[in-house]
């Protein structure tokens, strides 16, 4: 297959970026996205040009590195993908690719299409979290928990943290991923003493760091490659407007 | 090299329990003057760093990723061991421990396989009490499912992605002590050196690739938990920033590399499609329980697979290994998936490739069970192959998966080098010359969660508790030499790119120490690989600057270490004249080509000693004694 892509070149954090325009002459349809990029910066190597920079580790959908929007869209056009399982047979011969790197106040750009996700870090050091120290553990099954109760909390537990719902959503919102942790933890038991600060002191970090509020718009949900429900999002406010109105003092 | 195990005296199942007692601890009040730095994220490095930051010493992490939650035991699909024996099916520590050793073809350490067995209870309890979504059955109990090598169900699992849901546990426990300030965490910070002051370790170098900054760091003790060295192989089911580097730099400082040579090849991952290939993707050991593996009987049939009458299909793992079949443990599935490939019965366009076959069990099972169990791998397959696997069987290959060898490290999880601790796949003691499945997830936790909590305030009690300064002559040259290797990649100006001289050494490394190795052709690799090493130091080609983001840069480094590396794997192949477990030497074959193993001259761990870059590096030996499980053949017929 033949190619143009355009993609977004940006030396540094501070630095003017644009699109750049570039010939692919020989992409093979099973190849993954990332390794039409890969074949493609082995090129500008040998040319001395400077490779395009992108994050990417595992290549196998679960550790949420890759990050990269393709013709407008999170991850690019194939449902429930991320970037790195994405196959060129997905595109066509003489395909136009758009190529830009996620778009976010909350996420600066480092260079090209790398971004720097920190904020979700600190999201989930506000309250992400069952604080047990370890070693004093009781034994796994003195906490029976129902059945659906687990697996509806292993489906919000399944996020990867990439960064896609923020990317997709006109607002730059993060609410899909913060409810996804929320609903993880106040699904289950061990969750429950503290699941009011937790909601509260993540959705005020999330606030911090600048993201958006929620419009009911569901794009990060279309965009999401673990296809994390939407639901989990009025989850959370339901658990937010409760801490809200019963939070105990400190 | 001295070479002190240190392995406590006592009956097996009291060693761990009194050696606690015995160690000194360090008071509460005094924790917080020991700064201890861990290197990796991962189950191990994010276990051991929330879990020592809790107990109040002052701890700093290092990952190469943008975030902790990235390393790769996210990645690990099937499961973890415990040895809880909840489904009552005869279950202990004891058989955990037993199951272990064999199937590592007795080349661990017994008392630390032991170890490794009761904790693994612990390690369930503490990751359910963080909220890890285990799965459940309706009772609101746990459910197991069973796995390779084990006759008990004592598989933990949380759908396919165990390894996510356990790493994002530790990973929340390490989160909240940093916000707590007790743990202050370098994200994007590569570890380029170890650096050793009055014999012991005394901190490392770090470069920040987002900005190309070198910084130095101090630590009275150095927690290397950075993962195994697979991609010294180029292709594996590892993730691409996976390395050697850390684990390389602390060998060349003195410490004893064991067992390099000890390679998990997996049998089940999808083969390779082309020369742009930039990694391999595994498919589940648990496939095996309803897929059967063949090839075809005749030579270069390039039939479609539906075209092959059962008749002339050979079901060669079912023929060879009748008790087991399809179970057969993956060293030997492996090794008898090449057999049939280099006999010219290999599927697919490169011939390299066997049939993992579903059609038996959907005509059994129907096609809605089969979905159920393995609708996620299926999806996957489909994805990458654009093949249906409900209509035509899988192509499979064998892939390099894990890595047994490892730093060496004594019964506290100290190297040889006083102060540096390894845990997890970067050290070698619990999983010998094969791995079982399900196996690293315990092994990473109960190093990071459990071990090294403990055996770090032996070692620490002993120092003072004065903070150790970077200002010091060896900080100083560690520094210049990191810089001045980085400078050295630029200045090469050469006309190859980093990746074509991995892809080179990696072609190398599986053809003559992948699957099967023999004498010649490890000689042969012992004088190819140094020729590539000048080549790469001569030629090559490194655009941008070491002061920016330049992740050519990056992996020039990683890259170097594995051509010095994949030298040592090879001559510690070639000196190991025996066949156990990943390691099969072609000259140490049964009749009907069974791994042979030497007990007499090679129950013993190869502990590699760096002597200087051009001379021959030394051998050392711990010898292992097995006192609690008999040596014994594993036969799988």
């Amino acid at each position: 297959m033949k190619l143009k892509l355009h993609v977004w070149r940006q030396k540094s954090p501070k630095a003017q970026g644009k699109m750049t325009s570039y010939d692919v002459k020989q992409a093979s349809p099973d190849m993954s996205f990332l390794e039409m990029l890969d074949v493609l910066n082995e090129d500008l190597a040998q040319k001395g040009e400077d490779p395009i920079a992108f994050d990417h580790d595992c290549r196998e959908g679960i550790c949420g590195s890759c990050s990269m929007v393709i013709n407008g869209q999170p991850h690019g056009p194939e449902q429930g993908t991320t970037a790195c399982q994405l196959h060129m047979r997905k595109f066509k011969d003489g395909d136009d690719i758009f190529i830009e790197p996620w778009r976010a106040k909350a996420f600066p750009v480092l260079k090209d299409l790398i971004v720097d996700r920190g904020a979700f870090d600190r999201i989930i050091q506000a309250g992400g979290f069952v604080s047990v120290n370890t070693g004093g553990a009781q034994d796994a099954n003195c906490i029976p928990i129902p059945k659906h109760n687990a697996d509806l909390a292993m489906d919000a537990a399944a996020c990867i943290g990439c960064g896609a719902c923020v990317a997709a959503c006109k607002n730059s919102s993060a609410m899909l991923f913060v409810s996804a942790k929320v609903s993880h933890l106040a699904l289950l038991p061990q969750g429950q003493p503290e699941k009011t600060r937790r909601v509260l002191n993540m959705v005020n970090q999330m606030d911090k760091e600048g993201f958006g509020n929620c419009t009911n718009q569901y794009e990060c949900e279309a965009a999401c490659p673990k296809e994390i429900s939407a639901n989990f999002i009025a989850k959370m406010n339901r658990e937010y407007l409760g801490a809200s109105f019963f939070s105990q003092e400190e | 090299m001295k070479l002190d195990a240190k392995i406590p005296s006592g009956p097996i199942e009291e060693k761990w329990n009194n050696h606690k007692f015995d160690l000194k601890l360090v008071n509460p009040a005094n924790k917080r003057k020991y700064d201890v730095i861990v290197v990796g994220s991962g189950l191990a490095g994010a276990s051991a760093a929330a879990t020592l930051a809790e107990l109040g010493y002052n701890v700093s992490c290092f990952c190469f990723q943008d975030s902790p939650r990235r390393a790769h035991s996210i990645a690990a699909q099937g499961g973890i061991n415990a040895a809880k024996n909840y489904q009552g099916d005869g279950d202990s520590v004891h058989r955990l421990f037993y199951d272990t050793v064999k199937g590592g073809d007795f080349r661990s350490r017994e008392a630390n396989v032991h170890r490794l067995a009761e904790v693994s209870v612990n390690i369930i309890d503490q990751c359910v009490a963080q909220g890890v979504p285990f799965a459940r059955e309706y009772g609101g109990l746990l459910d197991n499912r069973s796995f390779g090598g084990a006759q008990v169900s004592r598989t933990f699992y949380a759908k396919g992605q165990t390894g996510q849901q356990l790493l994002i546990g530790a990973y929340q426990a390490l989160e909240r002590q940093i916000g707590l300030g007790r743990v202050k965490m370098y994200t994007r910070a590569e570890m380029l050196e170890l650096v050793v002051d009055n014999g012991r370790a005394a901190g490392i170098i770090v470069r920040d690739l987002a900005t190309g900054e070198i910084t130095r760091h101090a630590g009275h003790a150095v927690l290397m938990a950075t993962g195994g060295y697979g991609n010294v192989f180029y292709l594996s089911t590892n993730a691409k920033g996976s390395n050697v580097t850390a684990a390389y730099r602390a060998y060349k400082k003195g410490a004893g590399f064991a067992n390099p040579c000890f390679t998990q090849i997996h049998p089940t991952c999808i083969p390779v499609s082309g020369d742009y290939q930039s990694k391999l993707t595994l498919m589940s050991e648990s496939l095996r329980n309803d897929g059967r593996v063949w090839a075809p009987k005749n030579k270069g049939d390039k039939r479609a697979p539906s075209q092959i009458p059962d008749a002339e299909r050979d079901y060669y793992l079912e023929r060879k290994y009748p008790s087991y079949g399809n179970l057969a443990p993956r060293d030997i599935a492996s090794r008898a998936a090449k057999e049939a490939c280099d006999d010219g019965r290999g599927v697919g366009d490169t011939g390299l490739g066997v049939y993992l076959d579903f059609r038996d069990s959907i005509k059994r099972l129907g096609k809605h069970t089969i979905q159920e169990r393995y609708g996620n791998l299926f999806h996957m397959y489909q994805k990458i192959t654009a093949e249906n696997p409900y209509e035509m069987p899988m192509r499979i290959f064998p892939a390099v998966h894990y890595t047994m060898g490892g730093l060496w490290v004594d019964y506290n999880l100290m190297s040889t080098i006083p102060g540096l601790f390894v845990l997890g796949e970067a050290n070698f003691s619990d999983h010998g010359a094969n791995r079982l499945g399900a196996s690293a997830l315990m092994q990473g936790l109960a190093d990071g969660y459990f071990v090294v909590p403990s055996t770090l305030s032996g070692y620490l009690a002993d120092l003072p508790r004065t903070s150790i300064a970077t200002d010091t002559s060896e900080f100083k040259k560690a520094e210049t030499e990191a810089t001045d290797r980085l400078n050295q990649f630029i200045n090469i100006k050469g006309k190859k790119t980093v990746d074509t001289f991995h892809r080179e050494l990696g072609k190398i490394i599986w053809d003559r120490c992948g699957m099967a190795r023999n004498k010649a052709g490890l000689e042969k690799a012992i004088s190819q690989i140094p020729a590539l090493r000048e080549e790469f130091w001569k030629n090559l080609k490194i655009n941008g600057t070491g002061s920016e983001l330049n992740q050519e840069l990056e992996r020039a480094g990683r890259v170097a270490d594995f051509m010095e590396f994949g030298e040592l794997m090879c001559r510690d192949a070639l000196a190991r004249e025996e066949s156990c477990g990943g390691h099969f030497r072609e000259e140490h074959q049964t009749e009907d080509g069974e791994a042979k193993r030497d007990d007499e001259n090679f129950a013993h761990a190869a502990v590699w000693e760096y002597k200087g870059d051009t001379a021959i590096p030394a051998r050392h030996k711990e010898q292992l004694e097995f006192e609690n499980v008999k040596l014994a053949t594993r036969s799988y017929k």
